[in-house]
């Protein structure tokens, strides 16, 4: 006999353990859910409010040195060390992950005008105003030692910068001419110059290894090839160049901090223009640092704030800043890409998350799809103007907010004198230059 | 051009280089005899000095006062000739020295040549050196071009770029670190040790492996001859297939196939008594060919070649005899066949059947009586308050059930209308079954007296009899129903009344009811004649039919009477008689609309809505201009109007403006206002990437929320661009990440690397 009944199958709606989720059976008829638009303009609205609510980015203050941080240096291999060379000679080892100062050295008389650490990160060079080269061990003296040097050498000039080699033992310095050294000696293997300038700062390709960026005073940046232990290419701007960094992620892509406010990321082989110019800055630009991921720079200004640029985009996405925080001079992004440190001239250091809205911590898996989902909304709907003007909102200080003011009434200026130039002479005898050609000089071969 | 000066002075430098080494033993040999006319060269000198007294500014050359290495190429110097220095002088002398003949050949070569040009400044040099670096360096990184483009372009890039694979250490590394510590691994260990058991991956004890190793010859042989055997039959296997393939003949074919079909049977009857469930298997085997045969039209006649076998089946009596064939086996095939349990024997086939047709109303009732049905009760319970003419509300179905009433108008609970709801449904699903069958009726019936060996089949074959008497007794009824005089019948006879009233302990009310129930009888007991059979049924059939539906009408009129605005009984649509249906749901929504208009009889929509439009199209329309002025070349005051051929001139008619958009939409209205409270929300201009406006509202249009989309796809639309693991450090991309070859060459400076140049490098520096 058959009977009938209404019957399900268990195995469409009972968990085989308690940990797993309900099983909801879903129509995905559209008809059952109509204004899918509507809705998930609505849900792009709310995740965009919530991202500024949730924009919290400041992490922790590293205070202990006693004059403004001149240079920063991440630990290759561990996340959580970072070093700062500070205007009285003295390096400090910090953690972070405890957010206190775990070595103090007191390495140069005078500045500390450089810091890098070996790629194997069991040692570090500084370099300062005393005209040495000193090469520390990572970890500290035994109990009673006296923390001394490695190697110390003396040069004949101030070094400015230095930086060390990603596979191998060899470092660079800056100061008169770009020096390329032998760890093991005290007389550097090639000295490279190209005219008579002090270099400001000299930084190898993190990819093709041989190749070194440096920027000079004359307003100039220039390539070396180290194999060939030659100059390859030489770009003057309108002002000087106070750094450069390559892009870990594209060989030939490197962003000039300038001091006219301005960034520019340069493709090496075609100098003449640059791939992208960076505008937010409202004073000079002091440092730059890639994303290891390659895909944006953070940048430390003058201008008592910080910004962070994606690589392909002319404007900021993002700008810190605190009441406290003064001129920021040296600035980093760890190598998990999760965070960027500053070095200012009230003598801190300054933790940052690199998303200002990010949630710290292990996310659980539904976490993680509503971050993604709304992240994706945020995109979709990100031409929509009141999503748009949500999304772009910053509080900014009062100064750099009336300089943005000003610095645009001036630009609106000269463009407008240089249309009417256009407009009121002969066609063709005032030429248009496009923004990205305007700032550079000269390429010199 | 710059390329072109390049070149150049490439080939300058080039030059230069190649006679670099020439002059070396040239003015060696020159020096020789230069040191012979000493005194010579003095008096010459003196000449000189004399003669550059004269006051002309004669060119002072360098004086060579020794030989040695360090000798410029550009300042050899001709005095002590008077004279500019010829090739031919120096060549004098060694023209008789026979030893000198590759200096003179080397001579001789650099005669033909023209004169060196200047070589180039060092600036110009570092410069050229320069361009070709970059050069070189350019065209280097230009490998990184395609990688850098992917990245870019990539949906999703997961950092760290490079692979950590988990370090899997096989099994011996982490035994041989592993040591047995509690007295149990030792104990396992011992005993694996004692017996020489593998520890480790070969899993073969030593003895396993030396007798593997140890296959005599003629084991080795017999196994040889062995597969060969095995394969000769495979082949002569395989040749028979083919060419009993190849054969042509359909009769052959046909034989084959029915030979197939009967042993396949057999073995079917066989595993039925044997192994019952592999027939149950074998059972769904062939349901499965049934719908397969069902979905197909292969044997339903409307091939080409049963249509042409239908022309000639009116005259060939053989054509016909295949026609039939192939819809009985259509027919046959498309049977459902029924698994007969195995206690049932002789009858099992009669009473599967009467357990298939008897409705579900047995088995709900039963439930009913067994434990209070929420459901039922709820049900019944409403269906009494509803009902104005019931009886007895207290009474309970179970008390009921033997008051079998002949009386019309009376009470059904919801329930059993649900049931018979169901019951009309199974009915007529059988129906169509029947009819299908009906067609190829006597082809079935031939073969059941053919086939009363399957005992299976049969079983169908029985039931389909019995649906197409049914179809038959159905038939007549509906015939005799407008003749038939109203005639109140007694019920059906009692000795099949009453297995009905121990199988239900419930009401059987209404006539419709018992005539079916008497009908499910007169299946059950199918042993009666049936010539009897088909005069009970003619006789009961047709008398209680036409005076069902008017007591339904009368008891629907009641309800309807007296609670107006209540939800229809589902009754309604039970009912199994179309035509009184279709009467009834016209009268319903009759009712229903009053219903709705009673409701609303305050306000009239429609008129409020066409008033709306009038206004809105009126404010929409551009209103004219008056420009006079009362009083303005005229008199003027209370009461006194401008003239109206004043107000003509001075009316300025607003142009027609273009024709509204909802202008030929009577039932719509279209704002042709732009809303400023949505434009906040609304994109004006054509975001960067987009080239076209139907892009942008495709991408906007597709939702990607997981309410609209499977959950694998709305993983996939949510992929962040970027992911990277928290805690890991992310290293800069490297050759070997990408598939390249990373550089096996030191970044050393070369000069670094070959000490040989670093000197004359170094004296070069110095020397600038």
């Amino acid at each position: 006999m058959k009977v009938k009944m209404l019957s399900r199958n268990p195995d469409n709606y009972v968990r085989e353990t308690k940990l797993d989720l309900q099983r909801v059976p879903r129509n995905y008829d559209p008809a059952l859910h109509p204004f899918e638009v509507p809705r998930e303009y609505v849900r792009a609205l709310n995740a965009t409010k919530l991202e500024r609510v949730f924009a919290k980015p400041f992490l922790a203050s590293l205070d202990g040195h006693r004059d403004g941080v001149n240079c920063l240096a991440k630990h290759p291999e561990n996340l959580a060390t970072v070093l700062s060379g500070a205007c009285d000679g003295e390096v400090r080892i910090w953690n972070l992950t405890q957010r206190n100062c775990i070595r103090t050295i007191q390495a140069h008389e005078g500045f500390v005008r450089g810091i890098c650490t070996r790629f194997c990160g069991t040692s570090f060079f500084t370099v300062g105003d005393d005209k040495t080269v000193k090469q520390w061990k990572m970890d500290g003296p035994g109990y009673g030692d006296e923390e001394e040097p490695l190697h110390t050498i003396l040069g004949k000039t101030v070094y400015t910068g230095i930086d060390h080699h990603w596979k191998e033992a060899v470092f660079a310095t800056c100061g008169q001419q770009v020096d390329i050294w032998d760890e093991q000696r005290t007389n550097p293997i090639c000295s490279m110059t190209w005219g008579f300038d002090s270099i400001s700062s000299v930084k190898f390709n993190p990819i093709e290894t041989f190749l070194l960026g440096s920027c000079a005073s004359d307003r100039n940046i220039v390539l070396y090839d180290m194999r060939q232990a030659t100059p390859l290419k030489k770009v003057i701007l309108d002002m000087r160049t106070n750094t450069i960094c390559w892009n870990p992620m594209e060989a030939f892509i490197f962003t000039a901090a300038n001091e006219d406010y301005n960034l520019y990321t340069f493709d090496m082989r075609a100098l003449d223009t640059p791939v992208m110019v960076h505008m937010d800055h409202v004073s000079a630009v002091l440092d730059v640092d890639y994303s290891p991921t390659g895909k944006e720079f953070v940048s430390a200004s003058f201008d008592k704030s910080i910004r962070i640029f994606p690589v392909d985009k002319s404007r900021s996405r993002e700008v810190y800043h605190t009441k406290r925080m003064q001129h920021v001079i040296c600035v980093k992004w760890t190598s998990d890409s999760k965070y960027i440190m500053c070095g200012s001239d009230e003598m801190n250091i300054r933790l940052w998350k690199a998303n200002a809205s990010e949630k710290l911590g292990v996310l659980t898996s539904r976490e993680k799809a509503a971050k993604d989902y709304n992240q994706k909304l945020k995109e979709k709907f990100q031409h929509y103007p009141h999503i748009k003007r949500i999304a772009r909102h910053r509080h900014l200080p009062k100064s750099i907010y009336s300089q943005i003011q000003e610095q645009r009434i001036m630009k609106e200026a000269r463009r407008r004198k240089e249309v009417n130039r256009i407009k009121h002479s002969k066609p063709g005898s005032v030429p248009i230059v496009s923004e990205k050609k305007k700032h550079v000089v000269a390429v010199v071969k | 051009m710059t390329a072109n000066r390049l070149a150049e002075s490439l080939l300058a430098l080039s030059q230069q280089e190649e006679l670099a080494d020439l002059p070396k033993d040239y003015l060696l040999s020159e020096s020789e005899d230069e040191g012979d006319n000493d005194g010579e060269r003095k008096h010459q000198k003196l000449l000189e000095a004399i003669s550059s007294l004269d006051g002309k500014n004669r060119r002072k050359l360098a004086e060579r006062s020794e030989a040695s290495l360090k000798v410029s190429e550009f300042s050899v110097s001709s005095e002590g000739s008077g004279e500019k220095l010829v090739l031919a002088d120096l060549l004098e002398p060694v023209k008789t020295s026979s030893s000198l003949a590759t200096v003179k050949k080397q001579l001789s070569r650099v005669k033909s040549k023209k004169t060196v040009e200047l070589p180039l400044n060092k600036e110009e040099i570092e410069r050229i050196h320069r361009e070709v670096a970059f050069n070189k360096t350019a065209q280097v990184l230009s490998k990184w071009d395609p990688v850098v483009l992917k990245n870019r372009q990539a949906e999703q890039l997961v950092f760290p770029l490079e692979k950590e694979e988990p370090a899997i250490a096989p099994i011996e590394h982490v035994l041989s670190g592993w040591k047995a510590r509690t007295p149990l691994e030792q104990e396992i260990f011992n005993l694996l040790h004692k017996n020489k058991q593998p520890v480790t991956d070969p899993l073969l004890t030593p003895v396993e492996k030396a007798s593997l190793r140890a296959m005599s010859l003629e084991e080795a042989k017999m196994r040889r001859a062995e597969l060969q055997r095995a394969r000769a039959l495979q082949s002569y296997y395989e040749a028979k297939a083919r060419r009993e393939k190849k054969i042509k003949s359909k009769k052959y074919h046909k034989v084959v196939k029915k030979g197939k079909a009967k042993k396949a049977l057999k073995e079917f009857e066989q595993l039925q008594k044997v192994n019952p469930t592999v027939a149950l298997e074998e059972m769904e085997k062939i349901e499965n060919a049934r719908m397969m045969e069902r979905m197909s039209l292969k044997h339903q006649n409307s091939g080409k070649w049963a249509k042409s076998k239908a022309i000639m089946a009116k005259y060939d009596l053989e054509a016909r005899q295949a026609m039939q064939e192939q819809l009985s086996k259509n027919k046959e095939l498309t049977q459902k066949l029924q698994v007969a349990s195995e206690s049932e024997e002789e009858e099992g086939g009669t009473e599967d059947v009467e357990e298939l047709l008897v409705p579900d109303v047995v088995n709900e009732v039963q439930m009913n009586a067994d434990g209070p049905n929420p459901w039922m009760l709820r049900s019944c319970t409403s269906d009494t308050k509803e009902a104005a003419t019931q009886e007895d509300p207290e009474q309970l179905p179970e008390l009921a059930a033997h008051e079998v009433s002949a009386s019309g108008a009376e009470e059904r609970p919801v329930a059993e209308e649900e049931i018979l709801l169901r019951e009309f449904e199974e009915r007529q699903s059988l129906r169509k079954r029947s009819e299908l069958n009906q067609d190829a009726e006597p082809a079935s019936s031939q073969e059941t007296k053919d086939s009363s060996s399957q005992e299976v089949l049969s079983e169908l074959r029985a039931l389909s009899q019995k649906l197409k008497e049914k179809h038959q007794s159905r038939k007549q009824k509906a015939s005799s129903e407008g003749t038939v005089p109203q005639v109140q019948r007694e019920e059906p006879a009692p000795e099949e009344e009453e297995p009905l009233l121990l199988q239900r302990p419930e009401r059987v009310q209404t006539l419709e009811e018992l005539e079916e129930l008497g009908k499910e009888d007169c299946f059950q007991n199918k042993e009666l004649p049936r010539p009897l059979l088909e005069g009970q049924q003619s006789e009961r059939t047709p008398n209680n039919r036409p005076d069902a539906p008017k007591e339904k009408k009368e008891k629907e009129q009641l309800i309807n009477l007296q609670n107006f605005l209540t939800t229809q009984s589902p009754s309604v649509r039970s009912l199994a008689v179309p035509t009184i249906i279709e009467e009834l749901e016209d009268e319903e929504e009759r009712n229903h609309r009053q219903m709705i208009k009673e409701a609303f009889a305050g306000d009239d929509v429609i008129r409020d809505f066409l008033k709306e439009k009038r206004e809105a199209v009126e404010a929409s329309k551009p209103k004219d201009v008056d420009l006079t002025l009362p009083g303005w070349g005229e008199w003027g005051g209370v009461g006194l109007k401008p003239s109206a051929k004043k107000r003509r001139q001075f009316l300025i008619k607003a142009p027609e403006g273009p024709p509204r958009k909802d202008k030929n939409l009577p039932n719509v209205i279209i704002n042709e206002k732009r809303n400023i409270h949505a434009a906040a929300h609304q994109v004006q201009v054509l975001p960067f990437p987009f080239t076209h406006h139907w892009q942008f509202e495709r991408t906007i249009q597709t939702p990607i929320g997981s309410t609209w989309n499977t959950q694998r796809a709305f993983q996939k639309l949510t992929t962040p661009k970027v992911v990277t693991k928290p805690g890991h450090i992310i290293k800069p991309i490297k050759a070997e990440d990408v598939g390249y070859q990373s550089s096996s060459r030191s970044d050393l400076p070369v000069i670094q690397r070959n000490p040989k140049r670093i000197t004359t490098r170094h004296n070069k520096e110095e020397k600038l």
